[in-house]
């Protein structure tokens, strides 16, 4: 209290500043700056409807300098630390940057999914530049991504050639030296479908000539077709199988079993 | 209920008492002189504590895997023809599967209460195997196993083996990719074996694996032939409860000669058949809220596709594991064949485990030199070197059997999968002996415990401060019934080597007072009633 005053008499004695102009300064910044940004994010955005832009293009060009060029070089051309990305096309950019797998968060065997780090618009400019420095697979079209095919055929290609990895169930499974294949529930269709055509991680692609668009719109389908059923023998234990059956006989069956039999053989009192 | 309990009170009762149930006793006994053993039966007495009502939990939910057992196999059909799925589940609609695959689908979803008798049919089977390992480990640690019981313990552990045979043809039914990946393992392991190997596999599955033979052997075995067995050895056992009279803990007024507790009639079997009802309802219920084997998730099986956490029921798990756990590179070429010992080695080890448990009670009479009958059961820490073995052999099985989730520990713990597996290995050959030099040593810290307690009493937490100035603890003496618990054991001496008749020391009796040493060398005695008289010095 006591230095404050002090500070006020000595203001008040320049006569240059108000108390309180620090405050107003900082607050006049702010302002300035968040609306110079929400004015050109929504430019970005308004030009997003049409398809390539020049603009949007080098707003990635920019994202990808500030975020990705550390690992990935400065022309796309990858370091020790990570890959190339000259014609990993849109799809890849979408699918990695889009699922929070990229930027990765520590070098690790595998990028874990995360909390998304950008906006739609920026995923969309970085994928746009991606692209146009060289042709690569592109974002799959609306059309595949209605989940709306013939689920039987898709579950019956997905066991032959997703389930040795992801689990009949779609559970996700284990993989060597830590890797992992992940749970495919609550994964969005565009990003199933990028998954298939750009191969992240350990994936193999399965590209147009093995599984067609159309063979994967029908996997996307059963896939969501598991997503959303309601299961039908009630609480699904995570589908994780046998495992989850066995822990659950043991400590909830025969545990509930094991109260019972006390409390049949405890001396009346 | 009321007409057993009638006839029990014999003929010249019911003359006085007359009414119906008295002339329908009487009537039965002129014909079929059941009274006896009715009179017999109806004493026999059951004394109380929670852990042998284990072995009944396993009897119970055998007769709901009966009833519901009856009920699937109205609507299954065993048949690997194929057909184009038109049930109602809309996502295998038109795909192609065998019969067996497609009446499983039918029982979930196109029979009334097929999906829950089903579901109820598989919890029930995981309980009934559960609990006979959870009754099997409560014989072996208080010792219940011993003369006259050895030969229960053997039919006991054939009806372990057998439930397990029981589980595992019953889960290769339904013809789903989850099934039939086990089957796959089981034709691999066949076929692992050295020259007949390869046959035995042809002749199981009648001709390349998969064929169009294996569900409908299976489903012969699993109704049919197994059942058969399991209910015979079932009753054997049973009957043998009854010729041995029941075990029973120690305590005061209970000796090797009595059985201290309730006469079958009306008291247990009244609380015997009120358990049952409990155990289906725990079944039932548990069945109706949690799911089990959702085939229609995994679809019908053909010999590609392979999923990723493909595990058998948990029973079979523990073989599971062992295949997990050998190292690479076991396989090797040897006059013109495939010696392969990454197979061979887990059915040898899980071999032998086997074998040392089914024999285990002969193995420890041969060494103790124990010849008397056993009524009273041993406190698991009143057996130390027993008790040790047996925390060796479940860390043994332990490590097998979390073996078989390798892959679901890895993701879920976030670890690697060879990291999972090369830990287990180490706990596989290192965990038990750590675990039997751990629980020895608790159990001789517990004896300890109770020879203080039964000399010098509990501690009571008051303090005294004595004329000259030194302080106490009270110690409370405990009352003689507490006390009888804690000192009503036998302690058994180490067998001396002695020459026999001949004058000779043979090397059996070498290596027998060898492991009896082993056994009894480490003893804690009770304390005796000299004692006690002179165990209360005033603290």
């Amino acid at each position: 209290m006591f230095t404050k005053k002090k500070r006020q008499d000595s203001a008040a004695k320049r006569g240059r500043r108000h108390p309180l102009a620090n405050v107003a300064l900082i607050a006049i910044g702010l302002i300035a700056t968040g609306g110079a940004y929400a004015g050109i994010s929504s430019a970005t955005a308004q030009t997003e409807s049409t398809v390539v832009s020049q603009a949007s293009v080098e707003d990635g060009e920019k994202l990808f300098q500030a975020n990705c060029a550390t690992c990935h070089g400065f022309n796309l051309e990858g370091s020790d630390e990570a890959p190339s990305l000259i014609g990993v096309g849109a799809a890849a950019v979408d699918f990695q940057v889009g699922t929070g797998r990229m930027p990765m968060q520590a070098h690790n065997v595998q990028a874990p999914e995360k909390p998304v780090q950008f906006t739609d618009d920026q995923i969309s400019s970085l994928a746009e530049y991606v692209a146009s420095v060289a042709p690569g697979p592109a974002i799959p079209e609306e059309q595949y991504l209605d989940a709306d095919g013939d689920a039987a055929n898709g579950a019956e290609l997905f066991r032959i050639n997703c389930a040795m990895c992801h689990n009949v169930a779609g559970a996700g499974g284990a993989l060597t030296e830590g890797k992992y294949a992940p749970s495919l529930m609550g994964v969005s269709e565009a990003h199933i479908y990028e998954a298939m055509i750009t191969a992240p991680q350990n994936m193999p692609v399965f590209n147009d000539m093995n599984l067609s668009p159309e063979d994967k719109r029908d996997i996307i389908t059963a896939l969501k077709f598991m997503e959303n059923e309601v299961s039908v023998g009630g609480h699904p234990l995570s589908s994780l199988g046998p495992v989850a059956e066995g822990l659950f006989i043991w400590i909830f069956g025969l545990g509930s079993i094991i109260a019972v039999t006390v409390w049949i053989t405890a001396k009346s009192n | 209920m009321s007409t057993a309990t009638a006839s029990q009170a014999s003929a010249s009762t019911a003359k006085k008492s007359g009414g119906f149930t008295g002339k329908a006793a009487n009537y039965l006994d002129e014909r079929t002189s059941i009274s006896g053993a009715v009179k017999e039966f109806g004493r026999k007495v059951f004394p109380d504590h929670w852990s042998f009502l284990l072995g009944e939990v396993a009897l119970f939910s055998f007769v709901v895997i009966l009833l519901t057992g009856s009920f699937l196999t109205f609507f299954f059909q065993a048949s690997m023809a194929e057909v184009h799925y038109d049930g109602s589940y809309v996502p295998l609609k038109g795909v192609e599967m065998s019969i067996a695959m497609a009446s499983t689908l039918d029982i979930s979803f196109d029979i009334r209460g097929g999906l829950l008798v089903r579901q109820m049919h598989h919890w029930a089977a995981l309980l009934f195997v559960a609990s006979i390992g959870l009754h099997m480990l409560r014989v072996f640690f208080t010792g219940a196993f011993r003369k006259p019981r050895e030969l229960n313990w053997v039919i006991g552990f054939v009806l372990f083996i057998l439930a397990m045979a029981e589980g595992f043809t019953g889960y290769s039914l339904p013809d789903d990719v989850l099934s039939g990946n086990g089957l796959r393992i089981i034709d691999g392991i066949i076929k692992g074996i050295p020259l007949v190997g390869t046959w035995i596999s042809f002749l199981l599955f009648g001709g390349e694996f998969p064929g169009t033979a294996i569900v409908g052997r299976l489903y012969t075995l699993h109704i049919l032939l197994l059942p058969a067995i399991l209910v015979l050895f079932l009753a054997l056992h049973l009957v043998f409860v009854i010729v041995h009279k029941h075990t029973q803990y120690a305590g005061p007024g209970r000796t090797e000669k009595n059985v201290v507790g309730f006469p079958i009639l009306p008291v247990y079997a009244a609380k015997a058949g009120g358990f049952f009802f409990i155990v289906f309802g725990v079944i039932a219920l548990i069945a109706s809220f949690f799911t089990i084997n959702p085939i229609w998730n995994y679809g019908p099986y053909d010999p590609s596709p392979v999923s990723a956490g493909t595990q058998p029921d948990w029973y079979i798990g523990f073989a599971d594991g062992a295949l997990r756990l050998v190292p690479p590179h076991w396989e090797f070429v040897l006059f013109d064949r495939t010696w392969s010992f990454n197979i061979l080695a887990p059915l040898i080890i899980i071999g032998i485990f086997i074998v040392l448990v089914l024999i285990y009670p002969f193995i420890e009479a041969w060494i103790t030199g124990d010849k008397r009958e056993h009524h009273i059961l041993d406190r698991p820490r009143n057996a130390p070197t027993r008790t040790a073995i047996g925390a060796a052999g479940v860390t043994f099985y332990a490590a097998m059997w979390a073996a078989a989730s390798s892959d679901l520990i890895a993701t879920h713990f976030h670890l690697t999968m060879e990291g999972v597996i090369h830990a287990l290995q180490a706990m596989l050959i290192l965990g038990p002996f750590v675990a039997y030099f751990i629980t020895k040593r608790v159990c001789l810290a517990l004896q300890k415990k109770d020879r203080e307690i039964a000399l010098h009493g509990f501690e009571s937490g008051r303090i005294v401060r004595l004329p000259g100035g030194e302080f106490i603890e009270v110690h409370e003496p405990l009352d003689e019934y507490e006390r009888w618990r804690l000192v009503s054991f036998e302690s058994h001496a180490p067998v001396i080597l002695r020459p026999n008749a001949e004058g000779k020391i043979t090397n059996k009796a070498r290596l027998r007072s060898a492991l009896s040493r082993w056994f009894f060398e480490d003893r804690i005695a009770p304390a005796t009633k000299k004692e006690l008289e002179s165990g209360h010095d005033g603290h």
